[in-house]
């Protein structure tokens, strides 16, 4: 392992335009994937002021389900369906699996309390506790050992082999990532500002109270948004196992993680804020290990976040608290 | 103009507590169709946990809330609103980062986002608000802030609107365009039901009036007779 280079002195095949894309592309890559997860935190924070430690868990479980219906379908060397159709087939069973884990675990872990009005760390201990059970009955179920998308193979290889275009190299797997998540903000920004749900949503989000007074049914309302942020997290855990190749029990720990620290630099509750947030961590992850050292990632990534943070405390796109008239 | 007798709304000797704290006490008041009643009262006096219990935000531990002849105590604030109950909050409560046309639409949550109707006859009373209809309602002053809030409330055709403090925070010119209004909505055939500190503006529009000091009624009789009595007075010194 390299030692810590000095800021400024770079190999020379660092300084290429092509390197400096390969990096940018990495970067929007593992951001469009933090970005979806962070969407799930941040939709759930902002209607409930709950932190829901076990979306992290729901996103592995969304990467199982591919996997599952990956290995159903022959695996990626000798699929029995179009790899085109494999795929869909592979997102769309997750994020309806995801969608409904999600609405499971309101319904069971977190409404009870809700309706008890119990105190605020309640749920966030159900929550942690939601999320170890749902390791170890994975690691149980499905093993602990890695299991295999093995992208590689699909196509015969040509989902991962990169396009050229000029110094810029993309592969297809990076595309359907970026594209698929392009795709689903597309649809969820369509859902909140063009149906009477989704703006409900938005309007529950921001007072609560209020929209109960307009006569929206608040525990619909938080169905809703439990079964499509844990969808999009059930899309982020198929990508996460195509562009990564493989799924573990404990995945979406550390993904979680790192997605929550999106949703709240990019202001928690704020739904472009998740997004942004998501990309901009992604990015400095990509150029951090691109320009300096892998095992330094994390140090680097989350002192830049704290900066941010000191200089806007509620995020990105956060509002400051309104104050009581 | 006045009322046509049958009840609308009625609290049947209602308690609510918070907590330990017993806030409205044996609390009973009638609100017929058609009718303008207003319910006066100082700080603390228990006019909006009144409010709340009619919406079904707080439950009270004993009596009943009726609505056009049905019990709807034990039945949720959705409920209530579908058979149609409005509210104008205090504070007004819009959806800031929503646009004055969303905001709307979620004043017609339960009817479908309202019809062409709906839109024509808020538009009609606040022509503003067509003009406004795709900014931001947290940009908006508070008096066109307070025009999107009835306007919200009148957007599922209710037969009963409760106002909570309409002229909180408002300059004069703008509490005497809300009465306006309020009065407006009253001739079209809407009960309301008027929660103010301000007793002069709104006895002056009311058919009737509720006087509340620390969750009990102090009074009650016709707006005219109200405005008049030295009782009135009394009870807003002695609260």
């Amino acid at each position: 392992m390299h030692s810590l280079q000095l800021v400024g002195y770079f190999q020379s095949y660092q300084l290429t335009w092509s390197y400096f894309l390969d990096q940018l592309v990495a970067g929007l890559t593992l951001g469009s994937l933090y970005g979806l997860m962070a969407l799930g935190y941040s939709m759930v924070y902002g209607i409930l002021k709950l932190l829901n430690f076990a979306h992290g868990e729901v996103f592995m479980i969304g990467s199982y389900i591919g996997y599952f219906v990956l290995v159903a379908l022959g695996g990626t060397t000798n699929p029995t369906v179009p790899v085109a159709l494999l795929i869909i087939l592979m997102f769309g069973a997750a994020m309806i699996g995801s969608g409904v884990l999600g609405v499971v675990i309101e319904r069971f872990a977190y409404r009870p309390l809700r309706v008890a009005k119990a105190p605020r760390i309640a749920p966030l201990i159900s929550a942690l506790g939601v999320s170890f059970c749902l390791q170890q009955l994975a690691s149980i179920f499905f093993g602990t050992e890695y299991k295999q998308y093995n992208p590689f193979g699909l196509s015969g290889g040509t989902l991962t082999t990169p396009w050229h275009i000029g110094s810029l190299e993309v592969s297809w797997m990076q595309m359907i990532v970026i594209l698929t998540t392009a795709f689903l903000m597309l649809v969820l920004w369509q859902l909140v500002t063009r149906t009477q749900i989704g703006r409900a949503m938005r309007a529950a989000s921001f007072d609560l109270e209020a929209a109960s007074m307009m006569g929206i049914d608040v525990d619909r309302v938080v169905v809703f948004t439990f079964f499509v942020g844990s969808a999009l997290a059930g899309a982020g855990g198929v990508m996460n196992g195509l562009y990564l190749s493989n799924t573990f029990p404990l995945v979406g720990f550390n993904v979680g993680l790192i997605a929550f620290t999106a949703a709240v630099v990019g202001g928690i509750g704020s739904i472009p804020g998740a997004m942004v947030g998501g990309v901009t961590i992604g990015l400095l992850k990509a150029f951090a290990i691109g320009y300096w050292s892998s095992a330094y990632q994390d140090v680097i990534v989350f002192c830049i976040l704290i900066v941010v943070l000191l200089i806007r405390p509620s995020g990105i796109f956060g509002v400051p608290a309104p104050q009581k008239v | 103009m006045s009322a046509n007798g049958a009840p609308l709304l009625e609290l049947d000797a209602v308690d609510t507590f918070y907590g330990p704290i017993h806030i409205l006490q044996g609390l009973s008041l009638v609100v017929r169709a058609g009718e303008l009643v207003c319910l006066l009262g100082g700080n603390a006096s228990g006019k909006s946990t009144t409010l709340k219990t009619v919406l079904g935000i707080v439950r009270p531990r004993s009596g009943a809330v009726r609505f056009d002849g049905e019990d709807v105590t034990g039945r949720p604030t959705s409920y209530r609103i579908a058979k149609g109950m409005a509210i104008v909050p205090e504070n007004r409560r819009l959806f800031g980062p929503m646009t004055v046309l969303e905001n709307l639409q979620m004043g017609a949550y339960l009817t479908g986002g309202g019809t062409k109707e709906d839109y024509d006859r808020v538009y009609t009373l606040f022509p503003l608000l067509h003009e406004r209809r795709h900014q931001l309602a947290g940009t908006l002053s508070g008096g066109e802030q307070q025009m999107v809030a009835m306007a919200r409330a009148l957007m599922s055709r209710p037969k009963l609107m409760l106002m909570d403090e309409p002229s909180m925070g408002l300059a004069p010119i703008l509490v005497e365009r809300s009465f306006e209004i309020i009065q407006q909505v009253h001739e079209a055939g809407v009960a309301v039901l008027v929660v103010e500190q301000n007793a002069n503006v709104s006895l002056s529009i009311a058919d009737r009036g509720y006087v509340l000091s620390t969750g009990r009624l102090v009074l009650e009789g016709k707006a005219a007779d109200l405005l008049q009595d030295e009782n009135l007075r009394k009870a807003y010194l002695g609260r």
